[in-house]
């Protein structure tokens, strides 16, 4: 039983890194209709200047909340030069820049930071909370530090005027720039603040998983299934989606069939989700007149 | 009292190749009430979409003796100018409230943000009873009263309105045209009013302008266009 | 992407094709039969790329998965000559039919699902599908994560026409002939009334079934035809390269397959030549330009074609075309 309960927990800690994930897609894709196929990348590079702030001896938190910062400028500046010239290009051509830059980001860590895993600290001690048996300080922090971060960011959506701003720009930009909201700016502010986002998901779990440029690719298909089993136009799905998600996939890896299939197990359940509620399910089917 | 507050010279302006407005030029009087005119197709809703800059021209555009026509849709309603679209153009899943507060969006002052809030309330109770709901979910005259007021916490010099009473009842479109004649005598607001509904726009205004395929026909004051045989038959219907 | 069947389409250059086709024959004999080799490979990819095109352009559905559909084309063909000791011309068709019907199937279910939903479940598809190969209790026909090697057919003749035919030339001149037809089999298709067909489902979805066009029977066969298409280039690029495993088959795969589609130019055939192209050589070509990073230069450079030709290599030649001939009064 303990142990049962310790998959579940595990799968919630695991869970807020995709919910975190998830809502940073969901993000970009309310303002902007994509996709964020890079968001991963983003967030392992972020992780990995934490990783150097770290080693050359700055203290955790401090590193924490510079990485926040730095990721943030990053999204706003990949946004304003790589992705707004292709704004309003055909689907799949955006589809190929953000391939083109989610292979950049691959790229250049691996270059920079070589592709030899790496252990990333974990700031919360290695003893269990409490004398507890099924779960781990970092698991327990970890689930602390994503409800935090969705606390703030769920206060800043909905009690800040830019906030505000940021919503109305993502649902009808017209209507936003006839009152006076600069929507260019928005974008950019969504894509940095998804940046960050996905910078602290990524310093949440690289303790467990280590650190190498490929690490986010399986997390970041997690934080897409995620989405959108929580529906692609909900934030609050997409959070929902992730911790489900992360319970799914630890259940499933530890009863069901082992490591090396859940994956494809946990994709298969949620396409029949999918085909059963195709929007998702918190999404809004949108019913469009003929 | 008679100062030009909009000047606007030659303005083409089109969509894509296809050229609405053929060398548009006319004058806004500050102050007034003045009303744009015109069969549909006219160009009546591009001439406004021209003015807040959501489409390219080419001329000039002049407001309150500043160059605008180079200037983006964002900074011409820091300059005062609010632009109610046609459709209403709510945010349909933020509340009532929400939309009122980004109408004030640019404004620096937040306690005077508050007060014109009770002010929009005290002219659309409706709203007020309805400040927590979901935009999209008011009815169609609600929304048209939502727009205005979220125009009006800009505390505009100039309110561009398209076609306000698109689709709603009669009673309703009374309401919303007293409002106008408030706001314009009480709160000074300037205004520039397209309209399918020639009668009612013509009781209102000081000032018309008739629109056809893209060029003015007629201008002038608005009793004078009442009486206009041409326009009598073709908008007045008598 | 709402192009109809465009004029390009309609009047087929000939003396292009037949130009085209004379220098490619000729072409193996002045080059090494590592280059000969290349340019087979080339081949496969521009049939997956017709296929794909199948399935994104025309018919307006997306795929993240495509990739599978070469691995099983593959595996058959691994499969057959290994076991079965089927020789390896008989495998293709074979291998054909399997992913007509296997992406038939899996187009039944997941033509349900639009847009970004079916993106994921293609991509699902694509990351399940080499961990199936994997898989221990799957090892004995798949041979797991080891694959299976495969015998390299030998060239019929020692010579044509005097000229010396080795193992590397003949199977290219095989690969040629298959990809002619596989050429000319989607050039009727998307000509015909399956191309219209997918054209009025893309565009006008509900106008399409209002015409009494069986939406879901084309969506599916769309899919079917796509994967066969796939399956053909995955068993002839298996037949090449003499082995095949599951880590040949990864998502990336996928991926690549959808950016030398769109890059090649979406809704066209020439493109799909492009297409392959640029996947085979550009990253040779990264390669060469920075030995550290060279996937930063790859990446670059799909960003840099996006900027600059955004209908493709296939849109930039047309729109030369265009320049080029005098306007019509």
């Amino acid at each position: 039983m303990e142990t049962f309960i310790h998959q579940v927990v595990a799968g919630i800690a695991t869970g807020g890194v995709y919910a975190s994930m998830a809502l940073a897609l969901v993000m970009i894709y309310q303002s902007t209709h994509h996709i964020n196929f890079a968001q991963g990348e983003l967030a392992m590079f972020a992780t990995y200047m934490s990783w150097t702030l770290i080693n050359a001896g700055v203290s955790y938190w401090l590193a924490f909340t510079c990485t926040i910062v730095l990721a943030f400028v990053l999204g706003v500046l990949i946004q304003r030069i790589i992705i707004r010239p292709v704004e309003n290009a055909p689907v799949l051509n955006i589809v190929v820049v953000f391939i083109g830059l989610l292979v950049i980001l691959n790229s250049i860590a691996g270059w920079v930071f070589t592709y030899t895993i790496k252990s990333f600290p974990s700031p919360f001690p290695k003893e269990p909370p409490f004398g507890l048996h099924f779960i781990s300080s970092h698991e327990l922090g970890s689930i602390g530090v994503t409800f935090v971060l969705l606390l703030l960011l769920f206060g800043f959506f909905k009690f800040t005027p830019l906030g505000l701003a940021m919503r109305a720009a993502a649902q009808n930009p017209d209507s936003s720039r006839l009152v006076g909201i600069r929507v260019g700016w928005m974008l950019a502010l969504g894509w940095g603040l998804a940046a960050a986002i996905g910078s602290v998901a990524g310093m949440m779990i690289a303790p467990v998983v280590f650190l190498d440029p490929n690490m986010m690719s399986g997390i970041l298909l997690y934080a897409f299934a995620a989405a959108l089993v929580g529906g692609i136009d909900s934030p609050g799905g997409a959070v929902l989606g992730g911790f489900i998600v992360g319970i799914l996939e630890n259940i499933l890896g530890a009863y069901v069939i082992g490591t090396e299939l859940k994956l494809s197990v946990a994709l298969v359940l949620i396409i029949v989700v999918l085909t059963i509620k195709p929007a998702g399910l918190f999404g809004k089917v949108i019913v469009s007149r003929v | 009292m008679s100062r030009t507050l909009l000047q606007v010279t030659d303005l083409h302006a089109g969509y894509g190749a296809t050229e609405v407005l053929h060398g548009l030029t006319m004058s806004i009087e500050e102050g007034s009430i003045t009303t744009l005119l015109g069969a549909n197709g006219a160009g009546k809703t591009t001439t406004l979409r021209a003015l807040s800059k959501m489409i390219k021209v080419r001329g000039q555009i002049q407001f309150d003796g500043q160059a605008i026509e180079g200037k983006s849709t964002e900074d011409i309603v820091r300059l005062g100018v609010a632009h109610v679209p046609d459709g209403r153009g709510t945010f349909g899943s933020l509340s009532t409230e929400e939309n009122l507060q980004l109408g004030s969006y640019t404004r620096k002052n937040k306690q005077e943000c508050a007060l014109d809030q009770e002010k929009m309330y005290a002219y659309f109770p409706r709203l007020k009873e309805r400040r927590q709901q979901q935009a999209g979910t008011l009815s169609g005259g609600e929304q048209q009263m939502l727009a205005i007021a979220r125009a009006l916490m800009l505390r505009p010099r100039l309110l561009l309105m398209d076609e306000p009473s698109f689709g709603l009842a009669p009673l309703i479109v009374r309401e919303i045209f007293d409002i106008m004649r408030t706001i314009n005598q009480v709160d000074k607001v300037t205004i520039l009013l397209v309209e399918q509904n020639a009668a009612m726009a013509l009781d209102l205004a000081k000032y018309a302008y008739l629109l056809e395929t893209g060029k003015l026909v007629l201008s002038g004051l608005a009793e004078d266009l009442k009486k206009d045989e041409a326009v009598r038959r073709s908008y007045l219907g008598h | 992407m709402s192009t109809n069947i465009s004029s390009h389409e309609k009047a087929i250059p000939w003396i292009w094709l037949v130009l085209g086709l004379l220098g490619a024959c000729a072409l193996p004999f002045f080059i090494s039969n590592y280059h000969v080799f290349q340019l087979s490979m080339v081949l496969t990819y521009a049939i997956a790329l017709v296929g794909l095109n199948i399935l994104i352009g025309y018919s307006g559905q997306i795929s993240l998965g495509h990739g599978a559909f070469l691995a099983i084309g593959a595996y058959t063909t691994a499969i057959l000559m290994d076991k079965a000791d089927m020789p390896y011309w008989m495998t293709i068709p074979i291998a054909a039919a399997v992913c007509l019907v296997v992406g038939f199937l899996f187009g039944l279910p997941a033509l349900r699902l639009e847009g970004h939903y079916l993106a994921l479940a293609t991509f699902a598809l694509a990351v399940a599908l080499p961990q199936l190969l994997k898989f221990k209790h799957l090892e004995f026909l798949t041979g797991g994560v080891q694959g299976i090697v495969i015998m390299k057919p030998e060239a019929p003749w020692e010579t044509l026409f005097g000229l010396k035919l080795n193992a590397d030339r003949w199977l290219y001149f095989f690969t040629l002939a298959v990809t002619v037809v596989m050429f000319v089999i989607g050039w009727n298709l998307i000509r015909g009334r399956v191309g219209r067909a997918l054209i009025a489902i893309r565009d006008q979805p509900i106008a399409a079934a209002s015409m009494g066009i069986d939406t879901p029977l084309y969506k599916s066969l769309a899919f079917g035809v796509s994967a066969m298409f796939t399956g053909v280039a995955g068993a002839l690029s298996a037949i090449l390269v003499a082995f095949v495993a599951p880590d040949s088959f990864t998502v990336f795969l996928s991926i690549t397959l959808m950016v030398g589609m769109v890059i090649g130019g979406v809704t066209s055939l020439p493109g799909a030549l492009y297409g392959a192209l640029f996947i085979q050589f550009i990253p040779n070509i990264a390669d060469q330009i920075s030995k550290a990073a060279p996937w930063a230069i790859y990446g670059t450079m799909l960003i840099l074609f996006m900027y600059t030709m955004p209908t493709g290599i296939a849109g930039l030649f047309r729109l030369i075309g265009q320049k080029l001939r005098p306007t019509h009064p």
